[in-house]
């Protein structure tokens, strides 16, 4: 039988399915939001063509609001691999002046989900590869490695494909399109494990450094730049603090580390008593927000 | 470590599957604290009267909490010190059997659950058979709500004897029962001491222990302990005809170190610059170095290995399950969909049988026609005729001329052209399939192959008759003839036309006869005497009832004014297949609107016998719909006939 280990089977896993889809689909491409599961996708496509480069182009959907850190990283990663990296903003929200501190949960539907749609239709791309793991949310945990999506990006949860063994479906009527998830049976462990076991590069947030931090609502916030503004009775202090994940820095909390190397970060992730998603300001609503996000159209 | 072990739990509705593996999580500190205050904030407004609610874990869509059930599988994902596991949780429920069915096809054990108080329910049969039907060879029988039972070992003896005779029924291999309680946490991570008289092993330490036997190698097993031939064997003469089976097989007699064989399906060639062309896939079963002789299916060439990347690292040999890329010494004809491999035993051909799990709401009816996908091959494919189907409780063979949502059933499946294959016992990929709709893409059923269709037993196909009820059914239609009939300017014509826009957007498979295509071409020779009127619609008539006959739904629009042509027609066509609608538009819109100015030159007398002015128009007596176009606008009319059409059950 399989004689591979758990990392080499999911890795065995993921590549099959992102040439699958190279195979198969018409207009591919492959969702980068520069995090770790973002990084460890792009070596899985590294891998499942060499020599040949991906045969896709990468889409980050920048928000204007991400770390700076994560910018220079993504130019960085797009130089060292050739990568044809595309960049989306909703310039309409811009203009509106949305932005995470006044608009909330508006701001990730415009910012996000709505400039992900634009981004879908206006390249045309009917499948999109996206970084998402079963074990990061309870409605994700349901959700099939090829995720269909209507004309209007939208998932229906009670009538999804049957999805048998790896034959997987990928067929399209005009206009309707695939989320896909080639990461779906990785946890986090999983992901630190393999960027260990490979050496994935990643955005230096993700190690613990003295940092300018303010303390909101229970999160800790960095200030990344001059349009983080303080509230009364805020102040900006320096505290070694570590990410465990990444989005838009006003809606991402850090938390209190010494881990500043690879090692340290995989022992303190092992031993974690919360799941990575409390660090994600937006997740803190009701239970079935993830779900009802997806049914609009976020990925 | 023992790596990785994918299994399922299943069994019937409220057997408690999601509070078995929720309590499971919980008792070895699985999960992480901010779920662990989730789950117990929801439980205070559950059911449970403030006692944990351990199937909230699972139940993540918000249907599924509001109406307490499973709907689709979920999977979650722990690690003990001793083994990693995926577990997918499945619903109970019958009409979600096919998400039952997709946690079944990715698993390698089974948890099946049964109530205690109940013992085995139809459901539990139906899921035991599923899994069995997607290759899973390993079950754990946990009884489930001992508690409830008092923890009595009578009834558990009682129940282990049926489930003994099930496994002989289903022909399970490895079964291990065991006693539990779900919500009290029995036998589940740590010995129960309310059950002194079960002597076995915890729920968690059977799935730490259990050595899966799986699928894929019972091919290479095969083939080394046969008596091999060098090179390519055909074991049917006659090589090279059309729809002939070939089985192929490259083998040599197995020795005392046995090497064993290598199956590989191509996913994509991998051509980076002029210089480099690489095949890649994933290793389905066992192992290739770089030296070895490879065959080419379906072409059946062969050329040697000259170099082999694991992922991108350059390696002397890989192993099943890895993703490689492999180069060849010479240019051979390969591309997604072909095979490479050595001494296995494999099919190439058009024909097999298969058992098919169908998941559709529409039934499944012999001679439907549905893309096939079998390891990274797309083709069209026909249901043969379905041979019979299998009883889900009593394993019985049914005769049955169709096969339902979440029944089981052998088939003979005929492909559009060559096709690498294998039994599905043999290998995994290469041996299971699944269709797809050829209208709405979805995924209508899954099959496993149970052999190839020979020669001997392809005769049905080849002396079977090619009915007009197979050709429709191969159209997925019942062919019809709408016959349109009114007056000059009436609308008919445009109608027609947008109904069979309409119609075959929908997949429908249409023909429009009109004045254009029939006046021009087939009765050019006829002109208006009485004689040639009646001529004229009798080869309408029989031309419609022809395409019918090929499947075809036609749809006419002639005036046709006389009541006696058009019952002729009705004769010829067949009345359950004549459909007639009058369009009714009175003749003052019909005059008034005179597209061709034939009216206005009838008036002057320039045209004799003009049908309403200077001839009769007969009203049919009885249509099948009467329609004004006067009345509605031309969207409203299709939607009108569309309607009338399904109410009849048309289409």
């Amino acid at each position: 039988m399989n004689q591979l280990s758990h990392l080499d089977t999911l890795e065995a896993e993921a590549i099959y399915i992102i040439r699958e889809v190279a195979a198969e689909c018409e207009k591919p491409v492959m969702l980068y939001s520069i995090g770790k599961d973002s990084s460890v996708m792009l070596r899985l496509a590294i891998k499942a063509f060499y020599p040949e480069k991906p045969p896709f182009p990468f889409l980050h959907i920048d928000t204007t609001w991400k770390f700076r850190e994560m910018i220079g990283f993504r130019s960085r990663m797009a130089t060292e691999y050739g990568l044809e990296m595309l960049v989306y903003t909703n310039e309409e929200g811009i203009r509106a002046g949305i932005n995470p501190f006044d608009h909330g949960a508006a701001y990730t539907d415009i910012m996000k989900t709505q400039a992900l749609r634009q981004a879908l239709d206006h390249y045309g791309f009917t499948a999109a590869f996206g970084g998402g793991r079963r074990d990061e949310e309870k409605s994700r945990a349901k959700e099939r490695i090829f995720s269909f999506r209507n004309e209007h990006h939208a998932w229906d949860p009670k009538n999804q494909r049957p999805e048998m063994w790896k034959a997987y479906n990928t067929r399209l009527h005009q206009g309707e399109s695939m989320r896909v998830f080639p990461l779906s049976n990785w946890t986090e462990k999983d992901i630190w494990q393999y960027i260990r076991q490979e050496n994935i590069p990643i955005v230096p947030l993700y190690f613990a450094k003295e940092r300018p931090v303010v303390s909101r609502e229970g999160n800790i916030i960095l200030v990344d730049d001059e349009r983080m503004k303080l509230l009364p009775g805020e102040a900006v202090e320096r505290k070694k603090v570590r990410f465990r994940t990444l989005g838009c820095y006003p809606l991402t909390g850090g938390i209190e580390s010494e881990a500043d190397t690879l090692d340290l970060v995989v022992a303190e992730t092992l031993s974690a008593v919360s799941s990575e998603r409390t660090s994600r300001v937006i997740d803190h609503e009701a239970a079935g927000s993830m779900e009802r996000r997806k049914r609009e159209g976020y990925f | 470590m023992n790596g990785l072990l994918k299994f399922i739990t299943c069994g019937s509705v409220d057997d408690g599957k999601s509070t078995l593996i929720g309590h499971m999580l919980y008792d070895a500190k699985l999960i992480y604290t901010d779920q662990e205050k989730a789950l117990e904030l929801e439980s205070k407004v559950g059911s449970c009267e403030g006692g944990l609610d351990y199937s909230l874990l699972l139940d993540g869509l918000m249907a599924e909490r509001e109406q307490g059930i499973t709907i689709d599988v979920a999977y979650r994902y722990f690690t003990t010190e001793r083994r990693s596991f995926i577990v997918a949780d499945t619903p109970g429920h019958e009409e979600y059997t096919r998400n039952m069915a997709v946690g079944a096809s990715f698993a390698e054990l089974a948890v099946i659950l049964v109530d205690a108080g109940k013992g085995i329910l139809p459901q539990t049969r139906r899921h035991a058979r599923i899994c069995r039907f997607m290759g899973i060879r390993d079950f754990i029988f946990a009884l489930n709500k001992m508690d409830l039972i008092h923890y009595n070992k009578n009834i558990f003896l009682k129940i282990e004897k049926d489930i003994k005779k099930l496994a002989v029924d289903l022909e399970l291999d490895h079964i291990t029962v065991i006693p539990v309680s779900a919500t009290e946490g029995d036998n589940v991570t740590v010995r129960s001491d309310k059950m002194p008289w079960y002597q076995g092993k915890t729920l968690l330490s059977c799935l730490e222990e259990t050595v899966v036997s799986g699928t894929g190698q019972e091919g290479l097993e095969q083939v080394l302990s046969g008596t091999g031939q060098e090179g390519l064997e055909q074991v049917l003469s006659g090589a090279g005809q059309e729809g002939l089976e070939q089985t192929v097989s490259s083998g040599q007699t197995a020795s005392a170190q046995p090497e064993p064989g290598f199956v590989m399906p191509v996913q994509r060639v991998c051509r980076p610059n002029h210089s480099f062309r690489g095949f890649q896939g994933q290793i389905e079963a066992g192992r290739v170095a770089v030296g070895d002789q490879l065959t080419i299916l379906p072409s059946g060439e062969r050329a040697e290995v000259s170099g082999v990347l694991v992922g991108d690292k350059e390696a002397a040999a890989a192993g099943t399950g890895q993703p490689v890329t492999l180069t060849l010494d010479r240019e051979v004809d390969v591309s997604r969909g072909c095979v490479l491999m050595k001494e296995v035993s494999l099919h190439c051909g058009t024909m097999f049988t298969a058992m098919l799990l169908w998941m559709d709401d529409a039934a499944l009816v012999s001679g439907r026609n549905f893309y096939l996908k079998l390891g990274t091959r797309i083709l069209p494919a026909t249901i043969l005729q379905i041979k019979y189907q299998v009883d889900i409780h009593s394993g019985e063979h049914l005769a049955d001329a169709a096969l339902h949502k979440n029944e089981i059933g052998c088939c003979d499946v005929l492909v559009s052209d060559k096709v690498v294959f294998a039994e599905f016992r043999k290998y995994k990929s290469l041996g299971s399939f699944i269709l797809i709709d050829r209208v709405t893409n979805m995924t209508s059923a899954c099959g496993v192959i149970e052999h190839p269709l020979r020669r001997a037993e392809t005769v049905t196909w080849q002396t079977m008759d090619v009915t007009r009820e197979f050709r429709a059914g191969q159209m997925n239609q019942k062919p019809m003839t709408i016959w349109f009939t009114g007056l000059s300017g009436s609308g008919k014509s445009t109608l027609a036309n947008a109904l069979e826009k309409r119609l075959s957007t929908s997949g429908k498979h249409t023909m429009l006869l009109d004045g254009d295509n029939i006046r021009l071409g087939l009765n050019r020779n006829l002109g208006f005497t009485e004689k040639d009127r009646v001529e004229n619609i009798r080869r309408i008539a029989e031309v419609s009832r022809l395409m019918n006959d090929a499947g075809l739904i036609v749809l006419t629009s002639f005036i046709s004014p006389y009541r006696s042509d058009r019952d002729n027609a009705g004769e010829i066509i067949g009345r359950e297949d004549f459909i007639e609608i009058y369009v009714s538009t009175p003749l003052e819109e019909c005059e008034r609107r005179d597209v061709k100015g034939l009216y206005k030159r009838a008036r002057q007398g320039e045209i004799p016998n003009f049908t309403g002015i200077s001839s009769p128009y007969e009203e049919p007596l009885d249509p099948q719909l009467r329609i004004d176009t006067s009345r509605h606008s031309l969207e409203a009319c299709v939607d009108i006939i569309l309607e009338e059409l399904k109410k009849s059950g048309r289409i």
